[in-house]
């Protein structure tokens, strides 16, 4: 349906891919990072949502000048999703591609892939 | 409304002219773009040619909707801390998108989120299912802005009176559909790219303007905003929004979850992910719209306090009372003040660069809903897959006309309609019935066709029902009916019940169904979304 020629005859070794170390590897590694960080992001998050409801006084206290604490862990939500980001994408480049591109260069069918990473 | 008839006069001439400058040129873009565009992956992804940069910028367009300029800044300007907690929900947000469904989504998908969604599913009940559920929350999200457009438009360029409303949502709706039609991904996404420069340079000067007459320091914008609010401290802390009661605090809850969980299940936002030519790309598209959107957020919170300390929420109000137009009434007020030549130069700009923002969301969304109905519900659900592209894409086009004018339909006869419970409710749809479905597809090996169809239906109509029988609807002050009252849902936001319900639906429905998950198809799409093997 979806399915071009090329992809097609990748999907018949797409079995064996799977069930290699080199993928199992891969996959971990994408798991092992993405998972506990999601998981971890969204309860400071919720922490933080909790906080502004339900905790107001603590909220209030002053840090210096007219910036309190409810300012301070607002920034911190920023602070926190850029160096998140920033994490993933130095972890991605060394953990992740590499497998990738090795599986991809092993198991290309044709010369398909070719021009995709010449564009990229 | 006083302050801004008095100048409009002045100003109406020069943002008319900015505002068709920004048409001609996106016009030009897009004609050009239309004659690029050949076969239906220049229809639906731009051919894929677009570099991480590009596509980080008009994610960042797509996104950076006229809730976000002016709805936040105002949110921030009337209710100091509760408008920046808005920012806060829609930035974090992007992690989701960025560690879990970008790159699975690139590698394994084709032109629409449906193609994700029924990859090892049977095609036509999934495609189905996630075609009305990308419709729904577009006709949502297109309806706010289309709404928040027919009001700013009238008051900013100082017509006045329904029928010049009527006709500025009509011009906008066909202007939107011209640019889907003929520009198609292209032409959209250049748009969007054109549109996130301008919004942003203006919103950075705007943001130096505020901070320059504090001398750049943050705690004396914040004291001179606190002062001028009338409400003293209190202005900078949570809960002069939602603190008052405890079903307040819960609806602020479930606005948190709706807000952080909504973005990597809007369809327009994941159709842009197939505009790059691959996963890593995709990757880095995220992380520039991370660093954008961040940085845009973080200059609001200038434009906020600023328009609370400089024009006052007093001023605010009078021209609008939702505070949607505290970001032009500042950039007047930096110009030098109503009846100045600074001020009617500033307003116009700035005005201009709303209207073009506003134009480009819009188009942005009529693309993801037309490109869903062509390619899952006519290409693949009704033609049963027999369909030639050349027909897709003009099935596409067709589309676009339709859904613009049931948009244009709707605008003209819900435009009592709160904009930002609209938006705030397109983020509850989207992560109630999208969220939890895609999640399942890509990482749990036993999910299946009765999962997905029962995930996406009952997170679809849990979130819409809830929406219906709330006071967004009836019995408040500002429902669309605020003369009946059948309401028994006490939030507005329905996305702590609906969220979980769309996650449990998934879950039970997989299990309860007899029918085996396909085991190959999950391994092809395991594969193909960690290493890109066999990507379109």
């Amino acid at each position: 349906m979806d399915t071009p020629p090329a992809a097609e005859a990748a999907a018949a070794d797409v079995q064996r891919i799977e069930e290699g170390e080199e993928f199992r590897g891969l996959r971990s590694a994408f798991r092992s990072f993405a998972f506990p960080v999601t998981i971890g992001f969204i309860l400071w998050y919720l922490l933080y949502v909790l906080l502004s409801s339900y905790a107001p006084a603590f909220m209030a206290t002053k840090v210096v000048g007219h910036i309190n604490t409810a300012l301070v862990l607002g920034l911190l939500q920023f602070a926190s999703t850029f160096a998140i980001a920033a994490w993933y994408a130095r972890y991605a480049d060394r953990r992740l591609d590499p497998p990738a591109e090795a599986i991809r260069e092993s198991h290309a069918p044709t010369a398909v892939h070719a021009p995709r990473e010449a564009a990229e | 409304m006083i302050q801004l008839a008095s100048a409009a006069s002045d100003h109406r001439g020069l943002t008319m002219t900015l505002f068709g400058l920004f048409v001609a040129a996106t016009l030009g873009i897009t004609i050009w773009a239309g004659r690029q565009t050949k076969d239906a992956a220049d229809f639906y992804a731009g051919g894929r040619g677009f570099t991480g940069f590009q596509n980080g910028l008009a994610i960042s367009g797509d996104y950076m909707s006229a809730a976000s300029f002016l709805g936040i800044a105002g949110a921030i300007a009337l209710f100091g801390y509760d408008g920046f907690l808005y920012s806060i929900g829609f930035l974090v947000a992007w992690l989701v998108a960025l560690l879990l469904v970008a790159e699975p989504l690139r590698n394994s998908g084709r032109y629409t989120m449906a193609d994700v969604l029924a990859f090892r599913m049977r095609q036509r009940p999934v495609r189905t299912a996630a075609g009305v559920s990308t419709i729904v929350v577009s006709i949502f999200y297109l309806l706010a802005q289309m709404v928040g457009a027919g009001s700013l438009v009238a008051l900013l360029l100082g017509v006045s009176g329904e029928g010049a409303k009527r006709w500025t949502i009509v011009a906008v709706g066909a202007l939107m559909v011209i640019y889907v039609a003929i520009g198609g991904m292209k032409g959209t996404t250049w748009v969007q790219i054109v549109k996130a420069v301008l919004l942003i340079a203006g919103t950075a000067l705007m943001t130096v303007l505020v901070l320059a007459k504090y001398h750049f320091n943050l705690s004396s914008l914040l004291g001179a905003a606190s002062e001028a609010s009338g409400k003293g401290a209190a202005f900078l802390e949570p809960g002069l929004k939602y603190g008052t009661t405890g079903t307040t605090k819960l609806d602020f809850l479930s606005l948190g979850l709706a807000l952080v969980l909504g973005t990597a299940g809007l369809p327009h936002i994941l159709v842009r992910f197939y505009t790059v030519p691959t996963a890593k790309a995709a990757r880095k598209s995220v992380l520039w719209a991370i660093g954008i959107i961040g940085g845009f957020y973080l200059m609001t919170l200038a434009l906020g306090f600023g328009a609370a300390a400089l024009v006052g929420p007093k001023a605010i109000k009078a021209s609008n009372a939702a505070g949607n137009t505290a970001a032009p009434l500042l950039a007047q007020e930096l110009g030098g003040g109503a009846g100045s030549t600074g001020g009617a130069i500033l307003l116009a700009v700035i005005s201009a660069v709303a209207f073009a923002t506003i134009l480009a969301v819009v188009a942005g969304l009529t693309l993801a809903s037309s490109a869903s109905f062509a390619h899952d519900l006519w290409a693949n659900v009704i033609r049963r897959g027999k369909a030639s592209e050349k027909e897709e894409v003009r099935s596409a086009k067709l589309a676009a006309v339709a859904i613009g004018a049931i948009a244009i339909l709707l605008s003209i006869f819900a435009d009592k309609l709160n904009a930002a419970a609209l938006v705030a409710l397109a983020f509850a749809v989207a992560a109630s019935a999208n969220l939890p479905t895609l999640l399942y597809s890509l990482f749990w090996k036993r999910f299946n066709t009765t999962g997905a169809v029962s995930s996406v239906y009952a997170g679809l109509i849990t979130s819409v029902t809830l929406v219906i029988f709330s006071t967004v609807v009836s019995g408040g002050k500002n429902s669309l009916f605020p003369h009946s009252d059948f309401h028994w849902f006490p939030l507005e936001n329905p996305g702590l019940v609906s969220i979980p319900v769309g996650f449990l639906a998934g879950w039970i429905g997989t299990l309860l169904s007899k029918e085996t998950a396909d085991q190959a198809k999950y391994a092809e799409l395991e594969v193909r979304s960690l290493t890109g093997l066999g990507a379109h």
